[in-house]
C-alpha cells in the first residue's frame, strides 16, 4: 500500500521526496530576525512559572511560598503518569504560588509559581549522565522526564511518554522544517548548535534504536542545512535532506507523507507507520539534559515584526514575561494603533491578553506587527463554494462541508466528516477569498465536542450513582422490613413453641412484683412494730433485743420462703439489715445515756455485740449517707451540664440568626 | 365436507401461528420499554425534579406516555430539540413554572458552617456529598450535578451553587474583545 523500507530509502539517496496534498506558500519574512546569533537575555526580575505547560496533568508542588530555590531546581514533581515537572529558571525566592494568566488564547488564569530572581543565577546540583551509552534505556528516558522536557515544536507532548514507545521505529525524523512564516528560532539553533543536535539525536538512537535517521531542514535554510550536515556527516545511517518550501511541511503527519508517502492513519500516531519524529529544539533540549544534566529552563524565541525595530533570536528562560522580551527588542508603540501581540507564528500563533503572559516551553515566536504587516480581519463574507480551501487542505480534509456543519453546530456530522483530523493549520483561512476565519470556526466546534462528549460521560456516571442510590435505598429498606418481620416471627414462635416457660416466667414476675409489695409493707409495718420493741429492749435488756432480731430475721426469712425468689433473700436482708439500723438509729438518738446505762448493764458478751451491732450499722449509714452525696453531686453536675449545653446551642442558634 | 375441512384448516393456521406467536412473544421479550431508554439518554441526568418527578428516568417514562417534553430546564432548548426529533414532536419552548435555564453551576458547602447534620447527603440524588453525622461535609464536585437539591435542606443555609468556572482546556474559543488569534496573515489575491 505505502512505500516499503528500501524502496523509501533508495529514493531518499536519490534526494527523490513525494509531496502531500494542498499547502500555501505566504510570504516567509524570515531575514528580518534570522540574521544575528541567537542574544543572551538579561534576566527580568520575576518569573512565572505554570506549573503545566505540556498536554497531560500537571505535578504536585515540590514548593511553597517563601522558599529559596535554585536554578534548575524542580518546582513539580513527575509522580504521576502524563505529568512532567517544571524548574526554576533562575535562582531566587518563591514569591507566590496564584493563578496568573496563562500561555493560551483564552489567558484563562493558571496556577503559576511566581519566582523572584536573586541575580545570582545559582545552579543547583546538576546530574548528567556520565555516559549514556553505557545506561539503560529506562535511565535515560527517566532523566528526560525530570528534565522537563515536553515537544518544543508546538504540541507540547510529554517527550518522555513519546520515547517509551515498544513499537519497531524504522526512522527516525528529526523535524528542522520550520515552516511557518516569521519564525527563525529552529533556523538559529540549528545553525549556532548543530553538534549538540546531533548528540541529542544520538541519545534518542541509543533509547529508540531507529533503522534510519532522517533529519529534515526545509530548502529555505541552506546554512542549517550546511552546519547539520557537518555534524552529522560522520554517521551513515543519518540522512539529511532537504525539503521543498510549502506550508504546513512541518506538520508531523505532513512531513512523514513527504518523506516516505506513508499516511498516519486518522486517530493513529505515527509509530503506527514505523515513524517518530522529534523537533531540534526537543534535541537540544535532550542532550543539555542528558550530557549536562540541565533540565528545561530556556528555550529560543523569536522576536519578530515590525513592531520591533530591533528583530531577532533570544535565549528566554521560562517563565520570563513577554513585556521583558519587547523591551529587549525595542518595541515602537508607533507602529501599532492598536496593541498587538501574537504568541507563535502568523498562522498558527495566537494574540495574548497581557503582556504579563510568560514564555513556556512551546513558545517559538512573540510576533509584533505593524498595522498594514497584519492588518485586522474583521469583514467576514458569505461562504461562495469556491473550494479553494479544499485544494489548500493538506489533510484533504472538506473545509466548507466542515465550516457549514460548524456553523450550525451540526456537531455529529462535523465529526463524521473528520473534523478531529484538522491539524488547524490555517491554510484554508489563508486562501479563502471571503475572509472567512474557518479554523476559528473549526476550534469552537472541537471544543463543543469535547465537552459534550465530557457532559455525557458526566451524565452517565450521574444516571448510574443515582439508579446505584435508588438501589440501595431500596435494599436498605426491604432489609429493615425483613429485620421488624423476622423479629416479629421470632417473638411470635418463642411465645408458641414455650408458651408454658413464658407464662411461667409472666407469672413468676407477677410473683416477684407481689413479693415486692408485700415485703414493702411488711417493711413499713415491721419498722413500725420494731419500735416499740426496740423500747423494749431498751428498757428490759440487750439479750432480748438481740433475740428479738432475731426473731424478726426468722420471720423476714419465712416471708421469703413464701415469695420462694432467690433475690428475696437479699431484699430481706437489707430490710433486716434497715431494722437493725432503724434500732440502732433509735438508741442512739433517745438515750445514749440510758443505752449507755444500759450497755453496762449488760453482761460484757452481750455489751460487745451490742457494740458490734451497732457499728456496723453505723458505718453503713455512713457509706450510705456517702453514696447519697456522691450521687446528688452526680445529678448536680449534670444538671449543669445540660444547662450549659442549652445554652450553648441557644448562643449558636442566636449568632445563626444574627 | 370441503367446507368443514377448509374450516378444519384455517382453525389449524389459526392455531400454528397463535403458537408461534405466543412462542415469539416470550422468547424475544424485551425487557424495558426502549423508547423510555432513549428520551432517557438525552436528559441531562441532573436529578433534580424540577420537571416534577422524582429524577430523569420518571420523567423520561412520563413523555414516554405522553408527558409534554418541554419540563427540564437544565438541558435547555438543545435537550428540547433532541427530544422533539426523537419524539417527532413540535419543539416548544421551555416551561417557566419549572424554572429557567441557567449556567452549569455545583454546589460549594461553606465548611467551617457546617454542623454536621447529614440532610443535604440524604437529599442528594447522586451521593456526591461526603460526610457522616456531627463531621464536616464536603461536595465532590465532580459528581455533583448542580441540581440545587440540597440547598433546601441545609437548616443553617451553608450551601451555596458556584457557576462552574471555564478553564483552559473546556473554553470555547469565544473571543470577545477582537477575533484575533486565528489567521492574521493574509494573501489577498
Amino acid at each position: 500500500m505505502f512505500a516499503d523500507y528500501d524502496k523509501i530509502i533508495e529514493r531518499l539517496s536519490l534526494k527523490q521526496l513525494w509531496d502531500f496534498p494542498g499547502g500555501v506558500h505566504p510570504a516567509q519574512e524570515k531575514e528580518l530576525s534570522n540574521q544575528s546569533n541567537i542574544e543572551a537575555l538579561a534576566l527580568p526580575e520575576l518569573f512565572y512559572v505554570p506549573v503545566k505547560q505540556h498536554i497531560g496533568i500537571h505535578g504536585d508542588l515540590l514548593v511553597n511560598e517563601g522558599d529559596k530555590v535554585l536554578k534548575g531546581q524542580a518546582l513539580t514533581s513527575r509522580e504521576q503518569a502524563m505529568s512532567v515537572p517544571v524548574h526554576a529558571p533562575s535562582s531566587g525566592t518563591v514569591k507566590s504560588i496564584k493563578e496568573h494568566v496563562s500561555a493560551h488564547p483564552s489567558g484563562i488564569p493558571e496556577l503559576t509559581v511566581c519566582i523572584e530572581a536573586d541575580g545570582k543565577d545559582t545552579w543547583c546540583d546538576l546530574k548528567p549522565i556520565v555516559d549514556y551509552t553505557k545506561a539503560s534505556k529506562t535511565d535515560v528516558i527517566q532523566a528526560i522526564c525530570d528534565a522537563g522536557i515536553s515537544g518544543m515544536g508546538g504540541a507540547g507532548f510529554p517527550t518522555h511518554i513519546k520515547s517509551s514507545n515498544v513499537k519497531p521505529i524504522e526512522f527516525l525524523i528529526i523535524n528542522g522544517i520550520e515552516c511557518e512564516p516569521y519564525i527563525t528560532s529552529d533556523d538559529r539553533l540549528m545553525r549556532e548548535h548543530a553538534w549538540q543536535i546531533r548528540q541529542g539525536i544520538d541519545i534518542l538512537v541509543h533509547i529508540l534504536s531507529p533503522k534510519r535517521v532522517i533529519v529534515a531542514v526545509e530548502d529555505n535554510k541552506p546554512e542549517a542545512f550546511e552546519t547539520l550536515s557537518i555534524a552529522c556527516q560522520q554517521k551513515e545511517n543519518y540522512h539529511l535532506i532537504s525539503v521543498p518550501t510549502k506550508y504546513p511541511a512541518g506538520g508531523e503527519k505532513q512531513l512523514i507523507q513527504v518523506l516516505t508517502s506513508r499516511e498516519v492513519p486518522a486517530h493513529g500516531l505515527p509509530v503506527d507507520v514505523g515513524c517518530i519524529m522529534y523537533n531540534v529544539g526537543t534535541c537540544y533540549a535532550i542532550a543539555d539534559a542528558i550530557v549536562e544534566g540541565k533540565p528545561l529552563i530556556e528555550r529560543v524565541v523569536t522576536l519578530t515584526g515590525q513592531g520591533l525595530s530591533n528583530a531577532k533570536n533570544v535565549w528566554a528562560r521560562l517563565g520570563t514575561p513577554v513585556s521583558h522580551l519587547i523591551d529587549s527588542a525595542a518595541y515602537d508603540a508607533s507602529k501599532q494603533k492598536e496593541a498587538r501581540f501574537i504568541m507563535g507564528g502568523p498562522m498558527m500563533g495566537f494574540a495574548i491578553t497581557s503582556l504579563q503572559t510568560p514564555v513556556v516551553k512551546i513558545t517559538n515566536c512573540i510576533l509584533v506587527p505593524s498595522d498594514n504587516e497584519l492588518p485586522h480581519i474583521d469583514d467576514e463574507r458569505a461562504c461562495i463554494r469556491c473550494s479553494a480551501c479544499a485544494d489548500a487542505c493538506p489533510a484533504s480534509l472538506l473545509p466548507q462541508q466542515l465550516f457549514w456543519y460548524s456553523k450550525a453546530k451540526e456537531l455529529d456530522k462535523a465529526e463524521e466528516y473528520n473534523l478531529f483530523d484538522c491539524i488547524e493549520c490555517g491554510a484554508c483561512a489563508y486562501v479563502c477569498p471571503s475572509e472567512i476565519p474557518l479554523v476559528h470556526y473549526y476550534r469552537q466546534t472541537k471544543a463543543d465536542i469535547r465537552n459534550q462528549k465530557e457532559e455525557k460521560a458526566k451524565s452517565d456516571r450521574a444516571k448510574i450513582r443515582f439508579e446505584a442510590r435508588k438501589a440501595r435505598l431500596q435494599r436498605e429498606k426491604e432489609e429493615r422490613e425483613e429485620k421488624h418481620r423476622l423479629a416479629a416471627e421470632a417473638r411470635k414462635a418463642s411465645m408458641k413453641s414455650d408458651g408454658g416457660a413464658a407464662k411461667d416466667k409472666i407469672a413468676a414476675a407477677l410473683a416477684r412484683a407481689k413479693a415486692k409489695k408485700e415485703a414493702l409493707a411488711k417493711k413499713a409495718s415491721g419498722t413500725e412494730a420494731t419500735e416499740p420493741t426496740n423500747e423494749q429492749v431498751e428498757k428490759t435488756d440487750s439479750p432480748a433485743q438481740a433475740e428479738s432480731a432475731g426473731a424478726i430475721a426468722d420471720k423476714a426469712e419465712d416471708q421469703k420462703k413464701a415469695a420462694a425468689a432467690e433475690k428475696k433473700k437479699k431484699v430481706a436482708a437489707t430490710i433486716a439489715k434497715a431494722k437493725a439500723k432503724k434500732a440502732a438509729q433509735a438508741k442512739e438518738a433517745d438515750m445514749p445515756s440510758e443505752s449507755a446505762k444500759s450497755v453496762e448493764q449488760a453482761e460484757p458478751t452481750e455489751k460487745s455485740t451490742a457494740t458490734e451491732q451497732a457499728s456496723a450499722s453505723s458505718s453503713e449509714d455512713a457509706k450510705k449517707k456517702a453514696a447519697a452525696a456522691e450521687k446528688k453531686k452526680k445529678v448536680a453536675a449534670a444538671v449543669a451540664r445540660a444547662k450549659a449545653k442549652k445554652k450553648a446551642e441557644a448562643a449558636k442558634k442566636e449568632n445563626k440568626e444574627s | 365436507m370441503l367446507t368443514v375441512f377448509s374450516l378444519f384448516m384455517v382453525a389449524l393456521l389459526a392455531l400454528v401461528f397463535g403458537a408461534l406467536l405466543g412462542f415469539a412473544a416470550i422468547k424475544f421479550k424485551v425487557e424495558s420499554d426502549p423508547l423510555v431508554e432513549q428520551i432517557d439518554a438525552i436528559l441531562p441526568q441532573t436529578q433534580c425534579g424540577q420537571c416534577g418527578y422524582p429524577g430523569c428516568k420518571p420523567y423520561a417514562e412520563a413523555i414516554a406516555n405522553g408527558d409534554v417534553i418541554n419540563k427540564c430546564p437544565p438541558g435547555g432548548e438543545a435537550t428540547i430539540k433532541e427530544l422533539a426529533d426523537l419524539m417527532g414532536v413540535e419543539a416548544i419552548p421551555l416551561d417557566a413554572a419549572h424554572g429557567v435555564e441557567d449556567v452549569k453551576k455545583v454546589a460549594f458547602i461553606r465548611e467551617d458552617e457546617c454542623i454536621g447534620c447529614t440532610k443535604c447527603i440524604q437529599a442528594c440524588p447522586v451521593d456526591a456529598i461526603l460526610g457522616a453525622a456531627k463531621q464536616m461535609h464536603t461536595i465532590i464536585v465532580d459528581e455533583c450535578t448542580g441540581c440545587d437539591l440540597c440547598v433546601d435542606p441545609c437548616p443553617v443555609d451553608c450551601i451555596d451553587m458556584l457557576p462552574v468556572e471555564v478553564d483552559a482546556a473546556h473554553w470555547e474559543w469565544n473571543f470577545k474583545k477582537v477575533s484575533v488569534g486565528d489567521i492574521p496573515i493574509k494573501q489577498v489575491s
